[in-house]
């Protein structure tokens, strides 16, 4: 028999990141992942220190929207790990593949108001896929086994690890299994054949079809048959957010984002569809606005690895469970080439007389005009988004054409979270062009992070659409507030070029429109992080917009 | 519409956490739940009763399989199934109702489990019903504690849960 080695609990945390291959973890340090550090120092993992734990797991989570791998992130106990938790919902709700590690106070010592000791895996219960609590360091390799296989597999999700101080030190042998025994945990990924022919059926039958792509595309990676599928029956597209670059947006049969902020043909169409191809999708609120009125004529057919959606918001006739990619080639089997048909005209028809447009001008810089040069000059960078506004805007003027490009928060809706996505998406695509599309709001709330870009040499470009407010609240108090700007007015911004300046990097500030392209491309070759102050118009509204408990064509602006 | 979901779970810390936070954070109600060890050591069974319609307990089961530690779930249907609720009732006495309350306890079959100066504790098993009217029978006499454990279910038959 072989002699398994013998090693700490740190040691062996780390031997089995290198087994996951993991290159690279984002984090911050702490007394009670002292050993842990410890460790990291002389290993090949590379370690990437934050400013704010919170950033910690956003950037690990921009690292696994662009790359498709696991990202980690790494926290102390107590304060370390309660700061981690807008990260980890952040990623629960748009379905990231996360592993996050959290100290914890000595297993002696659970349960007695230690010092720094909070229960993070009872707090983080409802916002991670599963967590673990190590109580024997023996169960170490298998539960980072599962951890890595939970995290990455059916629907992703992230799941959390605490670490007792003295789970880190305990000597253990060390085995690193070949598969995880989990037999209460089995995701369906092959599509149920019947339900495909079913599918195909309606499909071919339909006439005025939609296809409605989300997420989970972009995970499956079934951007490719999405395309096929497409162009063999001639249907329209519409992209939830999280959607946005699974079928590119320049494609005639694409209509772009549909719901709140959406365009308004793509509301139009959905409304009048007789047949809803959803697929990696969860007909979220923001989406179906008044579900008493969605889509009243349409028959739904639902392909998702989460048999929990179907049917959980709208009533699905065609359920479909499994990997989206799986499907789709299935499916596409069973199909013929469709011809383009009435329905197709009467897309083209409303494309041309309600097209997504702004007022333009040259004596204000308009925000959507900032996102319209980004895009017509580096249209293949990674977008990152912030919330808000700025966030619409890049959805609805930012031309997506591939997959893993365009990362937003989505679900929950975090403002902050650009920017360190930003630099976890750099960091796992360094070839690539980062921009981050900013809010002044939002990037005040994790601008420290630029220490973090420029100490590891990041060089993400933030372009902050600074309008002064926290512009899209401001916006509701425009429309359905009666003007009441309520907290709403950033009136002590810091001046974002000397902010910039302090922490050793450049930005630059721009006041004309005339400006704006020469700028971005300054940024662009610079070798460093930038920031550019876009002083936009400051009370610009992101339309057209479905008011709230509307119904999706009841789209006004 | 009341639902019985009958859960086998790994037998893990937290899982009893897991499964009710589910419940309370997708605002489902749970109306009672039991939990024990099966025959098995490594798994345990829950009963969960759970009112809703059925697009609401289809939601809850397919929640619960979400989670890792959960390895099935069954909807018990009544009608093919053994439902059992237990409950100790402590009834006031005296020398003038002593005999009527032991014989309402006999014709429930039910069994004095403790005797003391001023009180009787009753244990009485069977379905919610009949614990129902037992409770009611005995409310004029006084009843000073009364505790239920939640419901155990189980398919008749050969049907099951393995
Ligand atoms: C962490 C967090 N707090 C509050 C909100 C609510 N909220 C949504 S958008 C918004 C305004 C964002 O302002 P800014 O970043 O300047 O973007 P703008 O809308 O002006 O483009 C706020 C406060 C949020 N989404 N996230
Ligand atoms: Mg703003």
């Amino acid at each position: 028999m072989i002699k398994k080695p013998k090693m700490t609990g740190a040691e062996a945390v780390i031997e089995c990141l290198y087994k996951e291959n993991i290159e690279v973890i984002f984090g911050y340090p702490g007394g009670a992942v002292l050993p842990l550090y410890d460790e990291l120092y002389d290993s090949n993992i590379k370690h990437i220190l934050v400013r704010h734990e919170q950033c910690a797991a956003h950037a690990a989570d921009g690292y696994a929207r662009a790359t498709g791998r696991t990202g980690v992130c790494i926290a102390t106990s107590g304060p370390g790990a309660t700061n981690l938790v807008t990260g980890i919902a952040n990623a629960y709700m748009d379905s990231v593949p996360l592993v996050a590690f959290t100290g914890q106070v000595p297993t002696s010592m659970i349960g007695n108001d230690a010092f720094q000791e909070v229960n993070i895996t009872g707090i983080t219960l409802p916002i991670t896929k599963h967590n673990y609590l190590v109580k024997d360091a023996r169960t170490l390799p298998m539960t980072l086994k599962e951890a890595f296989h939970i995290a990455s597999t059916g629907r992703p999700g992230p799941v959390l690890i605490d670490l007792p101080k003295d789970i880190q030190t305990e000597k253990i042998g060390f085995e690193y299994p070949q598969k995880v025994k989990l037999d209460s945990y089995r995701p369906t990924y092959g599509g149920h054949p019947l339900q495909i022919k079913r599918a195909a059926e309606s499909i071919m039958r339909a006439e005025q079809p939609i296809i409605y792509a989300g997420g989970g595309v972009v995970i499956s990676g079934a951007h490719n048959e999405l395309r096929t599928l497409t162009e063999l029956i001639l249907a329209p597209v519409v992209t939830t957010l999280m959607g946005k670059g699974t079928f590119p947006e320049t494609h005639p049969l694409s209509l772009g984002m549909l719901g709140m902020h959406g365009a308004k043909y793509a509301n139009y169409a959905m409304t009048e569809s007789d047949l809803i191809i959803a697929i990696g999708a969860r007909f979220d609120d923001r989406v179906t606005g008044k579900v008493g009125s969605f889509a009243p004529n349409a028959k739904v057919i639902h392909i998702d690895i989460d048999p929990a959606e179907i049917s959980k918001n709208i009533e699905v006739s065609i359920p479909i469970v499994g990997d989206a990619k799986a499907i789709l080639k299935e499916l596409i089997k069973v199909l013929r080439q469709k011809r383009e048909s009435k329905w197709n005209e009467k897309i083209k028809a409303w494309k041309k007389e309600f097209p997504l447009q702004y007022g333009r001008s040259d004596k204000e810089i308009k925000p959507q005009y900032v996102i319209e040069q980004i895009c017509k000059l580096y249209g293949d960078a990674i977008i990152t988004t912030e919330v808000g506004q700025n966030q619409m805007w890049a959805a609805q003027y930012f031309k997506s054409t591939e997959p893993r490009r365009f990362i937003s928060s989505g679900g929950l809706g975090t403002m902050g979270y650009g920017f360190p996505a930003a630099i976890g998406a750099k960091v796992g695509c360094p070839d690539k062009l980062v921009f981050d599309i900013a809010g002044d709001g939002s990037f005040q709330m994790t601008s420290q992070e630029l220490a973090t870009a420029i100490s590891n040499d990041i060089p993400v470009k933030v372009a902050i659409l600074n309008n002064g407010f926290l512009g899209m609240v401001r916006q509701w108090q425009e429309l359905f507030y009666d003007k009441r700007y309520s907290a709403t007015r950033l009136d002590a911004n810091p001046d974002f070029v000397k902010l910039a300046e302090a922490y050793g990097t450049l930005g630059i500030e721009v006041t004309r429109p005339g400006r704006v392209k020469s700028a971005i491309e300054e940024a662009v070759n610079s070798d460093k992080p930038v920031v550019i102050d876009f002083k936009v118009a400051p009370e610009e509204n992101v339309f057209p917009m479905v008011p709230a408990g509307a119904a999706i064509n009841e789209i006004i602006g | 519409m009341k639902h019985t979901l009958s859960v086998l779970v790994k037998n893990r810390p937290g899982v009893l956490a897991r499964v009710s936070g589910l419940f309370s954070r997708r605002g489902y109600n749970i109306d009672s739940l039991s939990v024990g060890l099966t025959h098995n050591p490594d798994i345990s069974r829950m009963t969960i009763v759970v009112a809703g319609d059925d697009h609401v307990v289809e939601q809850v089961v397919k929640q619960l399989n979400k989670l890792i530690d959960v390895i099935k779930i069954l909807d018990i249907r009544e009608d093919e199934s053994v439902n059992r609720e237990l409950a100790l009732i402590k009834v006031e006495v005296d020398s003038g109702t002593r005999s009527e309350i032991m014989q309402i306890a006999a014709i429930f079959r039910a069994r004095i489990v403790d005797v003391g100066a001023r009180t009787l504790v009753i244990e009485v098993t069977g379905d919610s019903h009949k614990i129902d009217a037992m409770e009611q029978l005995l409310k004029r006499f006084g009843i000073k504690e009364m505790v239920r454990a939640g419901k155990v279910s189980i398919l008749r038959g050969t049907k099951g849960i393995e």
